[in-house]
């Protein structure tokens, strides 16, 4: 049987060349993503922002959003704005969150109720508060910052600092990429994308840890290799495993983002983008050219002395 | 790296087999598991989110607690003043202190030493040694201030809480669900999850009621509607009925007896006009208090005064000396059952508020369900087909430990009694894509030492020893992703964690032993000439 060859064996890209282009173009990139956040925003969901969030389902029949948006905007509950959730029956009601503290707001989810009546199936009602709100919001922000910091510190631990650097600096290139994505998008910004976040970081690093051992590795063993080709060796090496695993993490992505239903789709979509798209990106073309502007390896002889032929890998 | 002794190799199937083995009661019928030991039983929990159900994050009132201790330290002043024969002329309560002016010319010293016995030094675990309840401070002119200290807050705090669980938990069990959740978060908040209701709607109502029962004499002597307009008389609260009508009555502040001497309350009907009533009994001291009140009052109406609304202002007609009797107004069935269930439950000390919600009707659960499951089966099959494409022989190796690997991570959920979440599906989903990712980079490598010139088994050999570094390293740093998230993130955002945490492990695990063996038994087995891969 033949096995199916994705990547030909001993590729030669000069991965390195296009960080004349990969950096400016990340650069441009990022500074883009960051004045959509700031211009743009994100659509911040009801976890961060406050709220009521209702998904009802008619009983029989389409659901006839014209009439229920007429019946709801009576109430005088301010901003209510209704989507059509998956199929045609299925409704997506949000309330802004109402002024009066937290009492209010369960007064509006009563009000709602009342004007709608049995013709519906609630099939989902969360109700977050103010004072909940602005803390899910703090703990998701901490909670990125502590992610980065711990692995920051991890990776300083495992490699030399100027690794963990570069693995920070593509890390924080792939946050700001995919909240630029999410801000294009205006997917839900809620809990779930703090988890996709977390986890786009855990697997973009993830490809960069593999990257960096086979470097470190390289830097032992060929301890005359000019930098540049030290690097372009490491992820021409390493260029197999990279695509069948980014593959394979696609694959069953693909099939949650496919069948995983509304529920998650926001959360698979911001995967499928960071971890996929960007992750893989930045591993090669950010994260191992960096190395070169952070000074790894200048304490070797590879500066001075002329390239050997013997040390090619 | 190939190399295992028949121990070792016995011990990883063994401890593999174990875990896998946890995961078999969630596949088998309840009925089936039910006559098995206590240990064997435990299985994943589904989410609210899978299940159905309602999370609900309750606070306690933090200044209500305030205002309360702040009342009753005034009336304590009062009485050791007025026990200690001490003049004084003002005691007001001003934010979060009790002030006293102490008359001239009497003793401040001794007044301030009387006071400083109300300062009970604090019990609470929290507390640091030698914490007092009350700073009291004196100024000029013989005022002294009496402060609440933040820990005594706290403690108080902490104490109704832990009085709201315990009466939350009374009326929770009085619905009839299964398995509902009842635990403190932080200092003032309670967490209540009930799986499986269809509307929410009745357990509100019972968690927001604060089910404080009185009944108190109504002031006849004064008419209800100048109140409105004006001020009510100073031993008077000016309060209304419940339901649409919102009359007005004066009642006077005094209160006779309180719910907390009902030992017990029963929905009924009314015999005449078939209403539906509450029917209460007093405990002993309540049923004295009770008939002394009635026996002086006939004639009379008083009312039964609920979280500050009247329920009913009957007129005493007789004596009531049995220590039992009934309201009504205007109940349902339901609103009859509910408050029975509210004063048997007893009072909650401080007014709880909803700051969070989350319900899942039944029906999205079996959707989100079934949606987890279709999704897992095609993740599954894709990467399956993909390995063997890929890797063939080793494809499928990879395979079964996959296949393992997931039977693991639902063995080390059922052990820790975990919830399962649909992000936590899609958490064992995503760790499929990446534990073909270990053996993904041990191929690569054994192709990459193969392409070096070395022979199929030293290639075999160094390709695992060179792999599983960078296997440990570069899952180390999603781990901690995942840790941060567990500790970060609540209800589904944490079930996603766990999986993935709990994925991780055992993708290590399985990469450095299981894919291992399996190979080194191929190897020994097969004497390969070339590696198939």
């Amino acid at each position: 049987m033949r096995l199916l060859r994705i990547v030909p064996d001993d590729t030669k890209f000069d991965f390195m060349r296009f960080r004349r282009i990969s950096f400016p173009v990340s650069a441009l990139m990022s500074i883009l993503a960051i004045s959509l956040y700031f211009f743009h925003g994100l659509n911040f969901g009801i976890d961060f922002k406050g709220g009521t969030l209702i998904e009802i389902q008619t009983k029989a029949g389409d659901a006839d959003l014209a009439k229920m948006r007429s019946t709801l905007s009576g109430l005088g509950l301010g901003e209510v704005q209704l989507q059509q959730f998956g199929a045609p029956n299925d409704v997506l009601i949000r309330i802004a969150e109402q002024p009066g503290g937290d009492a209010a707001q369960q007064e509006a989810v009563t009000k709602v109720r009342g004007a709608l009546g049995d013709e519906y199936d609630y099939r989902r009602v969360e109700v977050v508060g103010p004072r909940v709100s602005g803390e899910l919001l703090s703990y998701g922000v901490i909670g990125l910052g502590l992610a980065i910091f711990c692995i920051l510190i991890y990776l300083w631990f495992r490699f030399e600092w100027q690794f963990a650097l570069g693995a920070m600096i593509a890390n924080v290139h792939d946050i700001v990429l995919t909240i630029g994505f999410m801000s294009v998008t205006q997917i839900d910004f809620d809990l779930t994308s703090i988890a996709a976040l977390l986890t786009i970081l855990g697997y973009s690093l993830n490809d960069t840890v593999v990257i960096y051992d086979r470097i470190r590795e390289m830097l032992r063993r060929y301890k005359k290799l000019p930098m540049p080709d030290l690097l372009n060796a490491s992820v021409n090496q390493t260029l197999s495993r990279s695509v069948i695993t980014h593959v394979t993490v696609s694959l069953a992505l693909l099939a949650l983002l496919l069948f995983g239903g509304q529920a998650i789709h926001s959360f698979t979509a911001t995967m499928m983008f960071g971890v996929v798209l960007v992750g893989t990106y930045t591993s090669v073309f950010i994260a191992s050219p960096i190395l070169i502007y952070l000074g790894v390896g200048t304490g070797r002889d590879s500066l001075t002395a002329p390239e050997r032929k013997d040390d090619k890998p | 790296m190939l190399y295992f002794t028949r121990w070792k190799a016995m011990a990883i199937l063994l401890t593999a087999l174990v875990i896998c083995l946890f995961a078999v009661p969630n596949f088998l019928p309840e009925k089936m598991v039910a006559s098995w030991p206590k240990w064997a039983q435990r299985h994943v929990v589904l989410g609210l989110d899978l299940q159905g159900g309602s999370h609900i994050l309750l606070e306690v009132d933090t200044k209500t607690v305030r205002n309360d201790m702040l009342e009753t330290l005034r009336d304590d002043v009062r009485r050791v003043l007025r026990d200690a024969r001490i003049g004084y002329t003002g005691l007001v309560v001003r934010g979060n202190s009790v002030e006293v002016r102490i008359r001239e010319g009497t003793n401040a010293d001794q007044a301030q030493a009387k006071l400083a016995a109300l300062s009970q030094p604090l019990g609470g675990l929290l507390s640091a040694a030698g914490q007092r309840g009350l700073d009291i401070g004196t100024e000029e002119g013989g005022l002294i201030r009496l402060t609440i200290t933040d820990p005594a807050l706290i403690e108080r705090v902490r104490q109704s809480v832990d009085q709201s669980i315990q009466i939350i938990e009374r009326r929770v069990n009085e619905l009839g669900t299964v398995e509902p959740l009842i635990q403190r978060e932080g200092t003032d908040r309670i967490l209540v999850q009930v799986p499986g209701l269809q509307d929410p709607t009745r357990l509100k109502q019972l968690l927001g009621k604060t089910a404080k029962l009185d009944f108190r004499m109504v002031d006849v002597g004064s008419s209800p509607d100048q109140a409105v307009q004006g001020r009510a008389p100073p031993d008077d609260d000016l309060l209304y009925s419940t339901g649409a009508a919102k009359t007005p009555y004066l009642v006077e502040k005094r209160v006779l007896v309180s719910g907390g001497d009902l030992t017990d309350a029963q929905p009924g009907f009314d015999q005449r006009t078939s209403e539906p009533i509450v029917s209460f009994r007093f405990n002993t001291s309540g049923a004295r208090k009770f008939a002394q009140v009635t026996q002086e009052n006939v004639g009379k109406p008083f009312a039964i005064v609920l979280d500050s609304e009247v329920i009913s202002a009957p007129v005493i007609r007789e004596p009531i000396l049995g220590g039992s009797g009934q309201i009504s107004g205007s109940f349902t069935v339901q609103s009859a059952n509910d408050l029975a269930i509210l004063l048997r439950a007893g009072a909650l000390p401080a007014p709880l508020t909803i700051i969070e919600e989350r319900t899942v009707g039944p029906g999205l659960g079996a959707d989100s369900i079934a949606k987890g499951k279709i999704s897992s089966y095609v993740g599954a099959a894709m990467v399956v087909v993909f390995m063997l494409a890929t890797y063939g022989l080793f494809g499928l190796f990879a395979n079964i430990a996959v296949a393992i690997n997931v039977a693991m991570i639902f063995g080390v959920l059922s052990m820790l009694g975990a919830t399962l979440t649909l992000p936590g599906i899609a958490g064992v989903v995503l760790t499929v894509g990446i534990a073909v990712d270990s053996n993904v980079l041990i191929y690569e490598r054994i192709r990459e030492e193969v392409r070096g010139g070395r022979s199929p088994i030293n290639a075999i050999d160094a390709g695992f020893s060179r792999a599983l570094a960078t296997i440990l390293d570069s899952n180390i740093t999603t781990f901690i992703a995942a840790a941060v998230l567990f500790y970060i993130g609540t209800g589904p955002v944490r079930g996603f964690a766990v999986t993935l945490g709990i994925g991780i492990i055992t993708t290590v695990f399985t990469a450095f032993t299981l894919t291992r063996l399996i190979v080194a038994t191929w190897v020994r087995w097969r004497r390969p000439q070339r590696v198939p891969i």
